[in-house]
């Protein structure tokens, strides 16, 4: 008998600390990226993945062998090759004579594909051909978007893939220093696309806020769009998807001034005035006989709790 | 006046000596400092970028780069470590999760009923005192099956059972099968949280089954003859079990149709009460023309009888010749 659907388990700590690893996680790490080619490559492709994968380099996995795979053709090879190494995002280079120079960069959601576009590079220069101190390793670079990346569905895919490709990890503490590398994505008027790399040196400006110039430190490449697979909008929507967990429960009744003062509004029940204690005189002192009908009544009360009839017509009784 | 030249004088020397932390943009930039994103949506200069690419781009990134870094160096610092730090807020680009949300594992069978009975876990101790062996003894794993053979190292054979047979053995039996239904219903658990079909495992050890179970396994069983159970006697009082068609040859299954919905419910009995309601004799041509005929025939036939015979016999023509054609038109058939 075939297996219908095979469950792993783990037989190992070790085994188990993996699986657990890769089981669906409500705060997801860096994406990891694979990078490697097809049949045949260029020398300017491979430099070029060999480039993106060193400025990716802590959450990237570089293959450095031939792949039988077409992508556009069939997307499996692909996927069975980032659920292999756990990485939903990957870069393929390839070259042919119908398309000299390509690359494909593309994206998977829950170990399938969910979009890809295809590029043609147009001129390249590396990181080797710049002179001068490269970004320390795994620094979270600032990415700037020129021109117009709206135009088309196209152009806003790669925007998300490229943001989703360089940012990094979300941090929430961010080291001053560590703000060294800039990388610019800009859509040229012929619809071209340019890939500019560069270190950021802080210089004084006399105020709290340095002068920033930049240096190039390559790599330097120019595009043009290809082929693309885009996703459906119900799957975007589904791997856009917030957690319920993380998502902001807004405290009612709370806000903030101008002056960074907390206010808030809050609701007291029914205010009792007759049981306010108001100021004492001695026209409203309570009577010896008074106090003493009282105590009997509160006896009384006491002894006949399950009789609350009772009690009632005593008090009125009391009162006439 | 000194004073405020003499300041005037220095600021102006100090924006000399720097370079200016300012720039003008005619659309104001998208930012998401979270994520240190700057989208700039202003209109390239294509003349510069003719002139010189690489020197247009550098100074468009630098300009952009400076005013994402302005807004970052307004975020409120901390010091950590001897190192300036700043709190970056939540960012706003909404990018693709790389697996979906995580799903709340699913209850096993055991823990949804326990969920609804309210029952709880009692933790035991995994040591207890045992009175006939005068000692700590574990409840389950290392040294507890060695402490059983201690204490159970004889068996009373019970009273109508076979002497010969090895309690010893049928104990060790009764095990084997409590664990590896225990198995059966891990993997059965396992497949419903995946959402597997799975065959049907069958019957089990009738020691361990269902009486449900029994009962389908004992309709099943009178089923599989080769005349489908037809010539196998039923035990009194015997119930078919319910459910089981797929897999009883010969058992036909009793076809549901499918819900109507409430609309069309409703159309269909007013188109019943309205046909009630709204009846009209029904008028059925055909019948009605032979019934005429046939009235008009008796009436004929009853004249004919009540005529005297041998009266005046008028057209009576002999030998009934066949009208001829195109000899005028009120005698003779029709044709077509």
């Amino acid at each position: 008998m075939s297996v219908i659907k095979r469950v792993v388990k783990a037989t190992t700590r070790k085994g188990k600390k993996v699986l657990t690893s890769r089981e669906p996680q409500l705060v997801e790490g860096p994406k990891r990226a694979a990078f490697f080619w097809g049949r045949k490559t260029s020398e300017l492709v491979r430099n070029l993945l060999k480039d993106l994968y060193v400025l990716k380099k802590p959450d990237a996995i570089f293959l450095n062998k031939k792949n039988n795979i077409t992508v556009f053709e069939n997307v499996t090879p692909v996927e069975a090759i980032c659920k292999k190494y756990e990485t939903p995002l990957f870069a393929m280079g390839s070259h042919s004579k119908k398309r000299p120079n390509n690359v494909v960069f593309g994206r998977m959601f829950n170990y399938s594909l969910l979009d890809m576009v295809e590029l043609g590079i147009d001129t390249y220069e590396g990181l080797k051909d710049f002179a001068g101190a490269k970004v320390t390793l795994g620094v979270k670079p600032c990415l700037i978007f020129n021109g117009p990346w709206d135009q088309s569905d196209e152009l806003k895919q790669l925007k998300s893939i490229f943001v989703d490709l360089f940012h990094k990890e979300h941090v929430e503490q961010l080291s001053l220093q560590g703000l060294e590398h800039a990388i610019s994505f800009t859509v040229t008027p012929e619809g071209k696309i340019a890939v500019r790399s560069y270190k950021v040196l802080l210089k004084k400006s006399g105020l709290r806020t340095p002068r920033i110039e930049l240096e190039e430190i390559g790599p330097r490449f120019d595009m043009s769009l290809r082929r693309s697979k885009l996703p459906s909008e119900d799957l975007m929507k589904q791997a856009c998807k917030k957690p319920k967990e993380l998502k902001v429960i807004k405290k009612k009744n709370i806000d903030k001034d101008a002056l960074g003062n907390t206010k808030g509004r809050i609701h007291i029940g029914k205010q009792e005035i007759y049981k306010i204690q108001t100021r004492k005189m001695k026209g409203l002192k309570k009577t010896a006989r008074e106090k003493k009908m009282e105590q009997l009544l509160k006896q009384q009360e006491k002894s006949t709790t399950n009789n609350v009839q009772k009690t009632k017509k005593m008090r009125i009784e009391i009162v006439e | 006046m000194d004073i405020v030249a003499e300041v005037l004088k220095k600021s102006a020397e100090t924006a000399e000596k720097y370079k200016p932390i300012t720039v003008t943009k005619h659309l104001d930039l998208e930012y998401d400092v979270g994520s240190l994103l700057a989208v700039d949506k202003n209109e390239l200069d294509t003349k510069a970028i003719n002139k010189n690419k690489n020197d247009y781009l550098l100074s468009l990134t630098r300009d952009n780069v400076q005013l994402l870094l302005n807004k970052v160096w307004d975020l409120p610092t901390e010091r950590v470590d001897e190192t300036v730090v700043v709190r970056l807020p939540p960012s706003t680009f909404v990018l693709p999760r790389s697996k979906p949300v995580p799903r709340p594992k699913p209850l096993t069978k055991w823990q949804q009923f326990a969920l609804e009975k309210g029952i709880k876990k009692k933790k035991k101790p995994k040591l207890s005192w045992d009175e006939r062996l005068k000692k700590w003894v574990p409840l389950y794993g290392f040294k507890r099956s060695i402490a059983e053979k201690e204490k159970d190292w004889v068996i009373e054979v019970p009273q109508n059972a076979d002497p010969f047979e090895d309690q010893f053995e049928k104990r060790k039996i009764a095990k084997q099968e409590r664990v590896a239904k225990n198995e059966l219903q891990r993997l059965h658990n396992i497949a419903k949280a995946q959402n597997i079909k799975i065959p049907r495992t069958g019957l089990l050890n009738p020691d361990v089954s269902s009486s449900k179970d029994l009962q389908a396994a004992v309709t099943v069983a009178r089923s599989s003859t080769a005349s489908l159970g037809k010539f196998q006697d039923k035990l009194p009082k015997e119930k078919e079990a319910r459910g089981i068609s797929a897999i009883t040859p010969g058992a036909s299954r009793k076809r549901k149709l499918p819900p109507v919905p409430a609309t069309q419910e409703k159309e269909e009995n007013l188109a019943v009460l309205n046909s009630i309601l709204n009846k009209k004799p029904k008028l059925d041509i055909e019948k009605a023309v032979n019934r005429q005929i046939n009235q008009e025939e008796t009436e004929r036939s009853t004249e004919k009888k009540t005529r005297k015979p041998g009266g005046n016999k008028i057209n009576k023509s002999k030998g009934g010749k066949k009208p001829k054609s195109g000899k005028g038109k009120s005698a003779g058939r029709k044709r077509r």
